[in-house]
């Protein structure tokens, strides 16, 4: 059972690592971003793959690249699911279904890595490794391009829709930062006890002279990217509850700290990118300020142990473990869900029932607090654009964003990408409770059945991969709908991104007048925060209360 | 129509860039990482197994288990691990938490009936029992279990051991891992370690 100081000591060891770190990897960002120079190997691979890294694409091109790229990830997965069982170190694994093959190939190409199946059952090691881990490196720099873009858009001085080049950020991305990164902290977690091998499964005779399969794997280079990614998608199946892929509090600790590093670095480098830095400030200061107040709300639920089974345990440690205790599981869940990552180091369905919806309100927020790499940014900065449109309305004048003006066509970008994803989790849900076969999925009935099919279309529409595990997700209806919903959750937002990053980029920058709203001040961030608050309450209460709600009440 | 070639022009630049994040993403750097870590810490890249003197090794033939994974334990004598619903137990193949709600009728008649069977095997009222004792990891494979239901073991496993209670006592001492930099995750005692060591002295 965790006490309140070690506790709030854990966070502000969190707080002092990311501190130190996100300024300096923004710096780095900022420059990889905006360089007009490639390295070497780069170079050497623009030649090979004979693309041009130095097109400056028009938003339209930029998106049927990120379209296309994505496209031919979800076939070439999808086919490695399908013939897995010929590859070497298969482990005696069969083919994925169809519709569990889809699933999966949707799910990690659109960074949400959520898993019907258990890891260390239906995967063989090369499918892990060159098939997931792979998309955990790609589908990330993507998010991170598609952000950059649109920052580039922002800072853009006039002319034409022109945001860059999709193929140049996306090798920066990885050659620059996911992969030196990556190779670092998986040898840290390698250090820490969590396993690298390609022993395959080695029989024990434990204590009680019982065998024990000890499952090995390439655990340690995909746990890294998992995290460093925003993917979230285990090498087995309890995720970073199993002790070889966190093994102590300092693995869980660093993984955490692996999960917020890139999404905060966006935000403080999107200042340095339209060169004023107190912008960059304003919108990390948001996300922070939604990350405590999640975190804080977390860890009190869960400490505090509320309902009928943590009060008759003595605490609520249902699905979770003795060396996290319920802080560190609750700092996890809270980071988890407000990044895009959806790993657990506890099983979610068994939170409290405060505990849950706070998890599932994060991921309603959009993921945008501070979201996922790349996409955490670009969502925060929609909420902006929305913000200054609202507080324009206030005063009655035409509202712009770091000097370019939000007129109608541009407000009907940010409407879409708005409404989009609730429109998809709404009709999610809906399609899922009304169909015998969704149904048939639940564990459990009443409130927390609600909440087992509500987290799992949340999850999915907005590529956070996490999930009440009591719903039995593996049948070709779930994993049709969810498959759907991620699909359309990615990219349907993207492209309003990308189509106002061209807007903004054609756009000349409107020197500040009288009635522009300073978007570097505390009042900026109270508004925005509220804001964001404001839409996910009109739009989700209503569920909200039927699940979780209506079970803390109970 | 332009668009539609567009989109299959991309596609086209797109699957030569997968074909070459394939080899250095999906197998060089898995690879690196392999080399590196087996080259800095074997141990724990194996799976930091342990032989039954509590020798670390990296053969899994002489090994009793892994430090870090739990096992369960038959022996009625010696420290009984968290429950888990991994497969019938503590089984890697089948890594499961019970994902039952803070209102599910089967997870409060599951608690009721191991704080009952807990209290009456350890002779201590149920009010004694720490939730650990009572409630399944996530993982099914929790290594680790409060301090508080160590020592509320130690006296029935003095006995059956025919130790003192001062020195099983001792054993979950030298077992018991405080919090990292005295903040990070909590007090913890190892079952499998502290099991071998009480079988080490009782030998």
């Amino acid at each position: 059972m965790s006490e309140l100081a070690p506790a709030l000591g854990q966070i502000l060891v969190l707080v002092v690592l990311l501190a130190v770190s996100v300024p300096r990897l923004a710096r780095h960002l900022a420059r990889v971003y905006t360089s007009p120079k490639h390295l070497a190997v780069e170079r050497v691979a623009y030649r090979a793959l004979r693309v041009d890294p130095d097109t400056d694409q028009h938003w339209r091109s930029y998106a049927m690249s990120v379209l296309g790229f994505s496209l031919v990830g979800v076939l070439l997965l999808h086919a490695y699911g399908r013939l897995q069982q010929h590859l070497p170190l298969s482990l005696g694994s069969s083919a994925l279904p169809a519709d569990g093959s889809w699933s999966t190939a949707v799910s990690f190409v659109t960074n949400t890595n959520w898993q019907w199946y258990s890891g260390e059952a239906a995967l063989g090691h090369l499918m892990q490794m060159s098939g997931l881990t792979v998309q955990n490196f790609v589908s990330a720099a993507v998010g991170m391009a598609v952000a950059a873009a649109f920052a580039r858009g922002l800072a853009g001085t006039g002319g034409e829709e022109r945001i860059g080049n999709f193929f140049a950020d996306l090798v920066r991305g990885v050659v620059r930062v996911l992969l030196p990164l990556a190779f670092v902290a998986a040898l840290v977690l390698v250090l820490i006890g969590v396993v690298q091998n390609f022993t395959g499964n080695a029989d024990i005779r434990t204590l009680s002279d019982a065998t024990q399969v000890l499952t090995g794997g390439p655990v340690a280079s995909q746990e890294a990217i998992k995290e460093l990614g925003t993917n979230g998608g285990g090498f087995y199946n309890v995720n970073s509850a199993h002790p070889f892929e966190n093994p102590t509090p300092l693995s869980n600790i660093l993984e955490i700290y692996l999960l917020l590093l890139i999404p905060f670095a966006m935000a403080w480098a999107f200042g340095l990118i339209v060169r004023d830095r107190r912008q960059g400030a304003a919108v990390l200061s948001v996300m922070a300020l939604l990350l405590t107040v999640s975190v804080g709300l977390l860890t009190w639920a869960e400490m505090a142990g509320p309902g009928t089974a943590p009060e008759l345990a003595g605490g609520a440690m249902e699905g979770k473990e003795v060396r996290f205790g319920t802080a560190g599981s609750a700092l996890f869940g809270a980071a988890t869900t407000a990044t895009s990552t959806g790993a657990v180091n506890s099983m979610h369905d068994s939170l409290t029932a405060p505990g849950g919806g706070i998890t599932m309100f994060n991921m309603m927020l959009g993921e945008v607090a501070p979201g996922g790499v790349g996409s955490g940014l670009y969502g925060m900065l929609m909420l902006a654009v929305v913000t200054v449109f609202l507080a324009g309305l206030m005063v009655g004048r035409t509202p712009e964003y770091l000097g370019k003006k939000i007129g109608q066509r541009e407000i009907v970008l940010v409407a879409c990408y708005v409404l989009v994803t609730p429109f998809i989790l709404l009709t999610g849900i809906a399609v899922a409770i009304t169909a015998g076969d969704g149904l048939a999925g639940l564990q459990e009935s009443g409130p927390h059945g609600l909440s087992e099919a509500l987290y799992a279309v949340t999850s999915a529409s907005n590529n956070n991969g996490s999930a009440f595990g009591g719903l039995t997700s593996g049948t070709p209806f779930w994993n049709t709908l969810l498959g759907l919903c991620m699909l359309f959750g990615r990219f349907l937002p993207m492209v309003f991104v990308l189509a106002l990053a061209g807007r903004f980029a054609r756009q000349h920058h409107v020197p500040p007048g009288t009635g522009t709203l300073p978007t570097h001040r505390p009042l900026f961030v109270g508004l925005l925060t509220s804001v964001a608050l404001v839409m996910v309450g009109l739009t989700y209460i209503p569920v909200l209360a039927l699940g979780p709600i209506v079970e803390s009440l109970s | 129509m332009k668009d539609l070639y567009a989109l299959f022009r991309q596609s086209l630049a797109g699957l030569r860039l997968m074909m070459l994040f394939t080899v250095v993403l999906g197998l060089l750097y898995p690879a690196a990482v392999w080399a590196a870590g087996s080259a800095v810490s074997p141990w724990h890249a194996r799976g930091s197994l342990v032989t039954a003197s509590g020798e670390r090794t990296n053969d899994p033939e002489e090994a009793v288990g892994s430090a870090i994974i739990g096992q369960l334990v038959e022996d009625p004598g010696l420290f009984q691990p968290r429950p888990s619903v991994a497969g019938a137990g503590y089984d890697l193949l089948s890594t499961y938490g019970s994902n039952l709600g803070p209102e599910s009728p089967e997870l409060i008649a599951s608690i009721k009936e191991l704080r009952t069977a807990v209290a009456e095997r350890e002779g201590v009222d149920e009010s004694q029992v720490p939730p650990d004792a009572v409630t399944a990891s996530g993982s099914g494979l929790d290594p680790d279990i409060s301090v508080e239901y160590a020592e509320l073991q130690v006296p029935r496993v003095a006995a059956a051991q025919g130790l003192t209670v001062g020195q099983v006592q001792e054993l979950v001492d030298d077992n018991t891992s405080g919090r990292t930099l005295g903040v990070l995750g909590e007090p913890r005692v190892n079952v499998l370690l502290l099991n071998l060591a009480v079988l080490a002295l009782g030998d």
